[in-house]
This record gives C-alpha cells, structure tokens and sequence, in this order.
C-alpha cells in the first residue's frame, strides 16, 4: 500500500511551497466547479446539451474552452520560468521543477492550446462558410474533441499525480530512456500525445472530407473563402504529418515500458532516428499551426478592410507551395547533427524558399488593405499587428536557415525568440483574432471593444518587451532551458527586461478574462446576424446559428458569396417562403464519444503506470465502446419542418 | 426584383441503375473518401516504420552485431504470404458477391477471407514465440526491436481486422444489405487489401532482402 501511495504521489508532486499551493487551487477549483453545477442544477443540462452534443458548433465552443483553459496553464508555467529567470542564482525553482515547468509549457501550448483552439475555429467556421449543415461525420468530430479533452486532463493530472514530464516538449531520447527518467512524467507525455494524436488525425480526415465533399452547390474550389483553404490543406497535412510523430512516440514508449533498444544508448539505438521522426511531424506541424491564422487573417483583413481579398488565386498557390515545401525542411531542426555540409545545404535552402510564398502572403494583405476602408476593430489589431511582428519573425528564421550562423545561434536565446515571434506573432494573433471575430457568430453577443483593444495592446506591448531582449541573450550566448545563471555575464538586465514583458503579457491574459465576463454582463446581442458587414455564408445566419445551419442551402455565385448576395438585393435579402422549407436531418446526441475518451484515458492511464490489469480494462473498453458505435443505426434524428420554420419566423427570416 | 439568394434545395440526384449499392447513397460515399484517407495516413505511419526497419539493419550490419540471421525458414513465411494473398482474393469475390446483392455470398467468403487471416496471424505468432524461445528478443538490439515491431504493427492491424469483419458479418446477418452495411464490407475490402500490400513489402524487405538472404 506503502509503495503504490509512493508511486502516486512522489516527492516532486509536493515538495515546494508552489507545488502545494498549485495543487490546492486546482483541487477548490473543481470543487466550485462541481458546487456551482449542483447548485444550480445544471448536470443535466452540461450532459444533455453539451457532453453528449454532436453538433459542430457546440464542438467548437468546447474545444475553445479547452484552449482557453490551457493557454491559462501554459501562460502561468511561462510566467514561473520567467520569475526564476529574473535574477541570477534564483532558488525560486528547482532545477528539476524548471524542467519539468518548460517542457508542460511547451506541450501543452502546441497540443493543448493552439491545436483546440485550431479545431474550435475549424469547428465554428468551416461548416457555415462552406454552406454546410455539420461536418462529414458528426460524431466522428464528437470523438476527436473528447480525445483531446481525455488526453489533455492525462497531462495535467500528470501535475497532482505520478510527476510531471521533464525532458523538453520535444522529449529527445536518451534522456527520455528509463535509464535517464525512471519517473512517470515521460510516460504520461507519450500516451497523452499518442491519445490526442489519434483524435487529431480523426479531425483531418473529417475535415478533408467535408471541404472536398460538402461545399454547397456553385462553391467551386476557387470560390472557397481563404480560410477554408487554409483549413484544406491543415487537414492534409494533419493526414501525412501526424504518423510520423505516432511512430517516434510510439518508439520511445515501447523502449520505455517494452525494453525494445530503438533510442538507447548501446544495443544498436539510435537516438537521432527519434529527432529525424519527431521533426519530420515538427516541421509541417508548424504549418498545421500557422495556416489556420493565415486563414483567420485573410477573412478578417478583408472584411475589416471593406474590400474583396487581393490576390486570391496567389494566395491559394502560396498556401499550397508552403504546404509541398513544408515537408522537405526538417532537417533545419538540427543542423548541427553533422549530417555534412550538401545535406546542410539542401535544408537550408528549402527553408529560405519558403520565405517566398510567405512573402507573397503578407504583400496580399498589405494591398487588401490598400485603398480599402479600413477598420480597426479588435481582430483587425490582431491582424495588423500580426504583419510587422511575422515578418520580423520570418526574418529571424532565415537567419537561423543560414547553417553556419545557426551552429552559433542552435539552442540559444536567439532560437526561443524566434519561435515565440512566429507562435505568438502568427499563431496566437491569429486565433485571438478568430475568436473576437467569431465571438458574435458562435455566441450571439458581441465582445467589448474597449477592454479588448486594452488587452490587446498589454498583449502585444508586453510581446514585444519578452522577446526582444531574448534575441540579444541568444546573441550574448544565454543557452536555453537553463534554470538559473551566475550574475556578471551581461545577462541579468536584459532577463529582467523579459520577466516584465512576461507580466505585461499576463496581465493581457487577465484583462482577455475580464473582457469575456463583462460581455456577458454587458450583453451587447447580434440581432442581426451580421454585425461586421461580413462577406461569406455564416453571416447569412442568425447568432448564434440554430442547430441546423441553413434552413435551405443557399447557392453559390461568387468568392464573397454573402457580400454578392447583399449587393444584388440592395441590401434587402429574399428570405425563403415557407413552403421551400423541408424537414432536416441532425446528429443525434450520444455519449458514445464521451465515453471512448473515458476509455483512452483508463487505457493511458494504466500503460502510465504500466498496471496492466487497468490498461487491459481500458483497452476493452475501447473495443466495447467502437463496437457500440458501429452497431448504432440511428444517427441522426429529424427536425420537422414546422420547427424550423418557427425558428426561422422568430428571426424575420421567413418570405411573408 | 432579382434574388439574393436562390433558395431551392439541391435536388437529390437519383443513382443510376448500374451504381454499386455502397456508392448509391452520397453520404455513405463520404465515408469511403474518408476511409481512403486514413489508408493514406496509415502508409505514412508504415513508412516511418520502414524507414527506421532499414536504418536499424544498416546500422546493425555496420557495428557487426549478429540479428539478421534468425532461425526463420522460407515455407512459414511462404505459407503466411500464400494465406494473405489467398484471403485477399476472397475478400474481392466477397465484393463481387456484393455487387450482386447476395448477401450470404458475402457473408461466406468474408468468413473464409477471415478465418485465413486467423491462421496468418496464428503462423506469424507462433513464428515470434519461437524466436523468442530460441533467445532472440527485441531486447537485444535495435535490429530485432525495428523487426518485431514491424511485422508486429502489420499482424496487429490485421488481428484488428479480423474483429472488424467479425462485426461486420454481424451487421450483415442483423441488417441484410443496404447502402449503409455495404460501405460498411467495401471499406473493409479496401483496409484487407491495403494490408496485403503492405504485407508484400514486409515480404520483400525485411523476409526476402534481409533475413531470409
């Protein structure tokens, strides 16, 4: 009994004063949580209207809670690591505590922030702008969304229970042998990973199929709003990126719980065979993550700008150049391998060409705005924002691309930069662009522009003050992931320059939190369902969108379908009469999907702690749960048309 | 006064007489396009592991260590290639039985298609057993680890077969054919014959070029 409460509960998961203080926030969070849910009596309606739901707006709207959430947790690791940075010699963390706090930053901001938050905008936007009414397989969505969840509480209870991973988020072999880290912490990092990676995987398929399956009548490819080109060519890439990350994860955890010798030191391993695997997955996963933001940026530029997308069929070529060119680069990741210098070569160059495309992108949305009428709304600032701080970020890349200079700048300062002004400038922007701008859409009530525009201006004041001084620490010869530095090298000014940065930053996270509560209190509704002067499909819709999407799929004439719309029918639209409407078919809502995560979350658990007796459980009760699915006929239910047609009347939206 | 938008439901186009009853119903052709791509991203992840097979075999033939002479004889591996490609042809007439709407043709040959793959996976099971009797664990070196893992992934993808079929034939016995459950033995077709190839290339590099040379 001794030894298992030992195993649960080893000494890292207590051991310092913020460790405890953590956990207990963590465990009065749940319970409000659970008190507030019991109190009001809103169980039922959490399990009926949201855990069981199949329908990709309510899909959305959970994956973004998740990003949110985690974006918390991974902004407040940042913030420990920049506090323990702030003066030389800090005993404020551990060594061990350090690692283990830059490696779950890390993870769970690429597969727990920014990946949710891609599937939330996925998941909200796509099925509207395509004039769909769900996604290809509705239910097969639910699954992913429950697997990332499943997978992302695997991580974090990693935090309370069994120790914390601590070998970087890229997780190189040998450290990660059990020889190197007998602790549980890698474990739980491989089974969450290969748990949310099969559920990512799920949602690339899904997505693939219904951009290329379900456009509604007249929306050539050509005729796809930008973002859903970015969303094509993301799930592409999901599709043919992700196994390889599977394999070397998959490796790793069979060298760890199996005694296979794929990455040992010794026996024949070969720990560079995993960062050849890791990168080749690592560099198209850069791509997964910034083309949704392109996407965003495209849509959000030109609505704000009044103007249809400069250059579209450019934009389409780049979007896919970068996607053919993103997987020949990996080896950009390490350079200083010694993989010789025409091999060097070949992956430097293959880098820097992906400038162009990417150059012909921001040159786009410079001459959307151009002569356009601009305004500067919250994402419009994001978007704007966005174009210098890539740009510079870009620019840094090449620099590292140049394969002398990176075997000075490899694994310095200068490298975590970089990477945070193309995550933060590229990615973060553009998904807090999405989320103000799809906030009414998703919602039916408008985010405040007056605290977002503060909260914008801490975040990107306080990006800019982080990372600008990390650049000069690389240059200076500050090395990554070190835990603490002796003062007199010249770097303790330009760290603290940082950690203020890092709370400028925090507190644009705080003001963010604040700008969403005081919407609701402040509730501000779309009534009109428009309320950017929007261009495509889903601003033809109420907010929030009812269940089924469009009453009668509309037809497609033009790139900028609703704008056209509106054009040609000076402004007054010709709502359907109420004959034309028929009745619909909706997924029906399951807890199948709530509970194969459940499943994979037993599965994991008990390979994490390799109890076989647990994993063999959850491994049948996976089973159970894919047989009940596939022997389950009855999908979908029907919405007659009487409801539809007095929920369309409710909103005007019925011909007279 | 012109419309801004023309609200007529797409018309559902009838299937013509000749269409096959798995494609007859638009919705259930989304799940054969989406079958096609996870197929894709399954290659991807058997590449990976052909990739690391010939790394691990370059590496290990250069440092020396022994591990490519297993005690693996031609007529196992013969036989399990001649069962796979056997029940891979009886996967297609199962098909062919479908496409005549016969259901308990179907349901013959794809119990025939999966009793050769339960004997396929019994010889390659017994094969892996013997080896590790006779002392050759994938503990010993990174040869061993990339084959066992290997042929190891392609036997668990086809024992996973072999209980999807299963509840496949269930399905066909419980519901008849419709569009639904003969999507249902097309994807599955698809998943029997993508292993089988994948199979000719395990016979090919790690049987044929490397253990059995």
């Amino acid at each position: 009994m001794g030894a298992i409460i030992a195993k649960l509960f080893p000494p890292s998961t207590y051991d310092s004063a913020i460790i405890l203080g953590a956990d207990a926030a963590i465990i009065l969070v749940s319970a409000a949580v659970v008190i507030i849910l019991t109190k009001y009596k809103r169980w039922q309606w959490l399990w009926k209207e949201w855990i069981t739901s199949a329908d990709h707006k309510k899909i959305g709207i959970m994956y973004l809670i998740v990003a949110v959430t985690m974006l918390f947790r991974g902004g407040v690791d940042a913030l420990m690591m920049r506090s323990q940075l702030a003066i030389p010699d800090n005993t404020l963390l551990t060594a061990n505590h350090y690692d283990e706090i830059f490696t779950t930053h890390g993870t769970i901001m690429v597969f727990f922030m920014a990946m949710p938050f891609i599937f939330a905008l996925f998941n909200v936007a796509v099925p509207l702008l395509i004039g769909a009414r769900d996604v290809a397989f509705p239910r097969l969505n639910a699954i992913s969304l429950w697997l990332t969840i499943f997978a992302a509480l695997l991580f974090n209870v990693s935090f309370v229970i069994g120790g914390s991973p601590n070998a970087g988020w890229t997780a190189y072999p040998p450290l990660t042998e059990m020889s190197f880290n007998p602790g549980l912490g890698q474990n739980y990092y491989l089974m969450s990973l290969l748990i949310s990676g099969v559920g990512t995987v799920a949602t690339g398929v899904n997505f693939l199929v219904t951009i290329i399956r379900m456009r509604a009548p007249g929306m050539t490819l050509m005729r796809m709003p930008m973002f859903v080109w970015s969303a094509l060519v993301t799930s592409a890439l999901i599709i043919f990126a992700f196994p390889a990350l599977t394999v070397a994860l998959a490796l790793t955890l069979l060298d760890r719980v199996g005694g296979s010798t794929f990455f040992t030191l010794g026996h024949g391993g070969m720990p560079m065979m995993y960062v050849n695997l890791f990168w080749i997955w690592g560099h198209p996963e850069v791509y997964i993550l910034v083309l949704p933001a392109f996407g965003v940026f495209s849509e959000v530029v030109a609505t704000f700008s009044q103007k249809r997308l400069f250059g579209y069929s450019t934009m389409v070529v780049s979007v896919l150049a970068i996607t053919a060119l993103s997987f020949g680069v990996w080896v950009h990741h390490f350079f200083t391998m010694g993989a010789g210098a025409s091999i060097n070569v070949f992956f430097g160059l293959s880098t820097m060409l992906i400038a162009i495309p990417t150059g012909v992108k921001v040159f786009n949305w410079i001459f959307t705005m151009w002569q356009g009428r601009v305004r500067l709304t919250v994402p419009m600032l994001y978007a704007l924002a966005f174009i210098p701080t890539f740009v510079i970020g870009g620019a840094s890349g090449v620099m590292l691309a140049t394969v002398p200079a990176d075997y000075q700048l490899n694994n310095t300062y200068f490298l975590v930069a970089h990477f945070h002004n193309v995550l933060i400038g590229g990615v973060v922007f553009g998904l807090l662009a999405g989320m103000y701008y799809w906030w009414p859409k998703m919602f039916g009530y408008m985010l405040d522009e007056r605290w977002g525009r503060r909260a914008f201006w801490l975040f990107f004041v306080g990006f800019w003050v982080t990372f600008v001084p990390q650049y000069f620490l690389g240059l200076e010869g500050m090395p990554r992931r070190i835990f603490t530095y002796p003062a007199g090298l010249g770097w303790t000014g330009l760290n603290q320059i940082s950690t203020v940065g890092a709370f400028m930053m925090g507190a644009g996270f705080v003001v963010l939190v604040y700008d969403i509560l005081y919407s609701v209190l402040h509730m501000v509704r779309d009534t009109t369902g428009d309320p950017w002067n929007g261009r495509t499909l889903e601003w033809s819709l109420p907010s929030p969108v009812p269940e089924y999407n469009f009453a009668v799929v509309p037809i497609v004439n033009d790139r900028d379908a609703w704008w056209e719309m509106k054009r040609s029918g000076n402004g007054q639209p010709n709502w359907p009469s109420a004959k034309a409407i028929r009745g619909l078919h909706v997924p029906k809502h399951s807890a199948q999907p709530f509970f194969l995560g459940l499943s994979f979350f037993i599965l994991g658990w008990g390979v994490v702690y390799e109890w076989w007796w647990i994993a063999l459980f959850g491994l049948v009760a996976v089973l159970a749960s894919l047989v009940y699915a596939m022997m389950d006929y009855d999908e979908v239910e029907e919405i007659d048309p009487d409801t539809i047609r007095g929920i369309e009347g409710r909103f005007g939206r019925l011909q007279a | 006064m012109s419309l801004p938008l023309e609200w007529t439901a797409p018309e559902t186009v009838a299937a013509p007489e000749e269409t096959p009853l798995e494609f007859a119903d638009t919705e259930q052709t989304h799940y054969i396009f989406g079958f096609w791509l996870f197929l894709a991203s399954d290659i991807v992840l058997f590449s990976c592991l052909f990739a690391s097979f010939l790394v691990y075999r370059g590496e290990n033939l250069n440092m020396g260590s022994l591990g490519v002479v297993l005690p693996i004889n031609l007529t196992t591996v013969m036989t399990e290639t001649v069962l796979l490609l056997t029940s891979s042809f009886t996967c297609s007439l199962a098909v062919h039985e479908l496409r005549r709407h016969r259901v308990r043709g179907v349901v013959t040959l794809l119990a025939i298609t999966l009793a050769l793959g339960a004997a396929f996976v019994t010889l390659e099971v017994r094969d892996f057993v013997g080896l590790v009797a006779s002392g050759y664990n994938w503990g010993q070196n990174s040869f061993l680890s990339a084959f066992f893992t290997l042929v190891g992934t392609h036997g668990g993808h086809v024992t996973f077969g072999i209980l999807w079929g299963i509840a496949i034939i269930i399905q066909l016995l419980v519901h008849g054919l419709g569009t639904k459950t003969a999507r249902k033995v097309y994807t599955f077709a698809l998943y029997w014959h993508f292993l089988d190839i994948v199979w000719v290339f395990i016979f090919t590099v790690v049987y044929l070029s490397t253990i059995l040379k």
